[in-house]
Formats: structure tokens, sequence, C-alpha cells
């Protein structure tokens, strides 16, 4: 089965400082797949390639077998995106905001208004369609972000540290409503994350460390090969590191 | 309606939709900031009412194309208040470019399945038309200060000017958008990029007088893509065209288009030797 991500050999520099080293792994289609590591382990960098903000000068980037490079129109229908940073229109309404996302996509506004109703309503947000963006909470504004990031019906979804900054409730929030969506939707997910309190058993797992891939795998394989206690003290075992580094 | 076949998948009513959300996005931008609309309309008036004003006894305007008479001061300089209005847009639109990269709005733009020459050319489309907005705005008010075509025409003939050194101005802002690394750096570029152009070209002062004063500096005028500008606006305005002008701002235009979407091309442009 084609994977929703694959990710081949690929390396990353900039200038003489290699970022990432020879990466490769998969995220499988209507899974959780967690990438794992610490600020700097070029969780980014890998984020901006497959989001093809820059070239892959070695390796190879599909999404649904579309490279990246050679596909990228095919590639990026596939894909949605939530990013580090707040990208939301703060001066714009919530449903212009996905409007804009929808005409990005080329789905006209009739259509995008039909769809914008119906995915804040998954988000539990549906009475905020006419609030400007700025007047949303933390959390509100990153379930914003997913609902816009699945307006064109994406079958992969990437989030890169989407609970940065937000409480330990939104967190929680937040996790429940991805993983509904890749159970209910069959969605391929690729969270990034440096915290492993939100790693559950079966998530597929990729432990990145200053740029190269360590392991793979579910979590419960990860636990089981390293003979630890949990996916953290896997984590620190395999990164050489202290395990207060893991946790919010 | 009939959907015709673009490249990539999407039909060309698709391309219209994403065009159109993109001008429509910019639009509402434009609009929830009031300080930019005054700014952007202030900054020429206060040229026209107090600078134009004050010089009206100092320059004397010879009769030259495209005026068929003595003209004021201030019915020759209007022309190069139209190009500043762009001229401080495309900058104004660089300078958003920057913040939303900081800001990673930038991003979503380009994360679009659209092929990005057609998403930067969105992007630049919008910021030409809200500058032409701002510049019929000024030509209301100007109109009270005896500043008029010689016909109601003129109002016409003047657009495809504007939208071509729109188009220019842009094209060069988002090239420089992608030269720099941070909002910071913006202010310099500001100082070294709006006021030689302004100052260096027709806009001021009929390139005749620069030339009996300083050669070398009519030579740099010359060179301006600014001055063409201008004097395309100028002669549209009097429902002429100036066809080296025309021919100038049509060469400039399409090196700094090309080379801004070489800038943004992930793998050759510069945001990748920046790293983000």
């Amino acid at each position: 089965m084609t994977p929703a991500l694959a990710i081949r050999n690929v390396s990353h520099a900039y200038g003489a400082r290699k970022a990432l080293d020879d990466v490769s792994f998969s995220v499988p289609a209507g899974s959780f797949t967690a990438l794992l590591g610490l600020n700097g382990a070029g969780k980014s960098t890998l984020f901006s390639l497959v989001t093809r903000l820059y070239a892959a000068r070695h390796g190879e980037i599909e999404i649904f077998g579309h490279n990246v490079m050679r596909q990228p129109g095919a590639a990026l229908r596939q894909l949605g995106v939530v990013f580090q940073a707040r990208t939301l229109d703060l001066e714009l309404s919530v449903m212009q905001n996905l409007l804009y996302h929808a005409a990005l996509h080329g789905i006209g506004p009739i259509d995008a208004r039909r769809l914008g109703q119906a995915a804040l309503s998954r988000a539990g947000l549906a009475d905020r369609a006419q609030d400007k963006a700025r007047a949303l909470s933390g959390g509100q504004m990153r379930r914003v972000e997913i609902a816009r990031a699945l307006l064109h019906d994406p079958r992969l979804l990437l989030l890169d540290e989407p609970t940065v900054g937000l409480d330990i409730k939104a967190r929680a929030d937040l996790l429940a409503l991805v993983r509904g969506l890749v159970r209910d939707r069959h969605l391929g997910v690729l969270w990034t994350t440096h915290l492993v309190d939100e790693i559950a058993d079966d998530d597929q797992v990729v432990i990145l460390h200053e740029g190269k891939v360590l392991a793979t795998g579910s979590a419960a394989d990860i636990v089981t090969a390293q003979g630890a206690a949990s996916i953290g003290d896997a984590y620190a075992r395999i990164a050489g590191i202290g395990q207060e580094k893991l946790s919010a | 309606m009939s959907e015709i076949a673009a490249p990539r998948g999407f039909t060309l009513r698709q391309y219209l939709i994403c065009l159109s959300g993109v001008v429509w996005r910019e639009g509402l931008r434009f609009l929830h900031q009031r300080e930019r609309f005054v700014s952007a309309l202030v900054r020429p008036l206060v040229w026209l009412f107090i600078f134009a004003a004050g010089f009206r006894q100092v320059l004397g305007v010879s009769i030259i194309p495209p005026y068929e008479t003595y003209v004021l001061y201030e019915v020759y300089i209007a022309a190069g208040l139209m190009a500043m209005i762009q001229l401080f847009n495309g900058m104004q639109s660089s300078l958003s470019m920057v913040y939303d990269r900081e800001m990673g709005n930038m991003r979503t733009l380009l994360v679009s399945p659209f092929p990005r020459w057609f998403l930067l050319g969105s992007k630049l489309l919008a910021g030409v038309a809200v500058s032409i907005l701002q510049v019929y705005t000024f030509l209301v008010i100007a109109y009270f200060w005896e500043i008029e075509p010689p016909t109601k025409w003129g109002y016409l003939t003047l657009l495809p000017a504007l939208a071509l050194s729109g188009l220019m101005l842009g094209a060069l802002g988002m090239l420089l958008s992608s030269l720099i690394r941070q909002l910071e750096n913006f202010a310099g570029v500001m100082n070294f990029v709006i006021f030689p152009m302004f100052f260096a070209s027709s806009a001021l002062y009929p390139l005749w007088r620069v030339k009996e004063s300083s050669p070398w500096l009519y030579y740099v005028c010359e060179v301006n893509p600014f001055t063409h500008a201008v004097e395309l606006i100028r002669f549209a305005f009097y429902e002429k065209v100036e066809w080296t002008s025309l021919a100038i701002v049509f060469a400039y235009t399409s090196a700094f288009l090309v080379a801004a979407i070489l800038a943004y091309d992930p793998g050759r442009g510069m945001l990748m030797r920046r790293g983000g």
C-alpha cells in the first residue's frame, strides 16, 4: 500500500552545518505518526522540505506516491499543514481565513463557506465563524488552523509542534481532535513534538536526533526493544540524553 | 460554466478563484489597515499642497511634451506623485511579504498546490490593484487642486500605464523581499531604494534641467526605472504614449519578475540559503 508520506535518504545542510543526514521513514495512510526530537533535531527543516518551502537536494520525498519536487501540484493537493508559527490572519474573521485558504486550493466561495462551516462544527467552533481570529484563544486558533488545513480534504496532515504554548486542557483537546480524525477519516498524520507524554503505545514513532533517524516503529516496540519503562526512557537511552528534556 | 483543463490538474476557473481569493484578501487587509490607507494618501498630498506650492515660484517648467502650454509646478509633479504612491505601495507589499514570511503567513500561500509563479503573480496583481485604487483616490482630491487631464479620457488612458508601472515596482519590491533577511533590515533598504529612486528621476524636475547642472546625474536618472514609470504615467494622463519609457518599463518589469520568481523558487532561491 502506498504510504501517505515516504521520505527516502533525505539529507540537507545549511552551509557546512548538516541539519538532516540520510533521513528515511514513512507515514502509513490512516496512522498517527509522532516525529520525536528535541529542538534543533531537524524537525522544522524536514517540515520545510516536505512543504516545499525549499528543495530536497539529496533524497526523495513522496506524498501518496507523488514526488514533491517533480509533481508538486499533485503532492500538495493531498497535504494539509499546521505550522508551528500561528498563521491565521488576525485582522480577518475566522470564516474569511477559511475562504482565503479555500481559494488557494481552487475552491470557490459558495463551496468554501459550506465546507468551512462543517469544518468549524467538527472543531467545536461553529459559533465563532464571524469572530475576528484575534479574539480566539491559543487552543481555539490551533483548532481553526486544523479545520483550515482539512478544508480541501487532504489525506495527509502535518502538524509541527502544534501544542507549543497551549495549556494542559487545550493540549489534550487538540490531541483528541487529531486522533479522532485519524480514526474517523483514515487520515495519515505526522505530528512533530518533543513531548513524550503526547505519544500513545500504538502510535508510530520516528526518533530524530541531531539530524539522524535513530529509531522507527510503534512506541510499544521501541520501548520493548530498549528494555525501557516508557517511550521517554527509551528515547533518553537511544539519544543518550537526560529524560527531563522530554516533558512539558 | 465550461471548465477548460489547465496544467497540473486545475481548471481555468480554479485559477481564477485562486487569483481572486488572493486579491480579495489583500483588499481586506488594506481596508483593515486604515493608517496605511491614510498615509498612502497624505504623503503625496503633502508634496502637492506644501512642497509644490512652495516651489512653484522657484522652479519654472518650460513647455515640454506632453504639455502644450506652460504648466504649474503642481501639474508637473502630479505624475511623479502618482508613481510615488505606487513605489511606496510596492515597497509596502514587499515589507508585508517579509513580515508574512517571518510570521509564517507566507507559508500558507507557498504550500498551495498552484504553481509558485502563479501564486507570486497573484500576490503581485493584488498589490497593483491596491496601488491603482490609491492613485485614483489621490486624483479625486487633486482634481479640486486643478490637476486633471486635458479631457476625461485621460483617466482611462492612465489605467494601463498605472498597471504596468505598478507591476514593475511591485516586482521590484517582491525581489527585494526575497533578499531581505529580517524585518529590521528593511528600513535601510528603504533608504537605499525609495529615496534614490524618487530623487534621481524626472518626478520633481525635468531631466533637461538635471542635465544642465550635472551630466552624470542625468545618466543615472536615465537608467532609473522610476523615471520611465513617471514618464509613462505623465504621457498616459495626457492621452499619449511615451514609447521609449513603455519599452524600458516593460523590460524592467520582465527582468524583476523573472528574478523574483527565481528567488522564490524552492530549488534555487534565497530562502534555501537562509534556512528559514
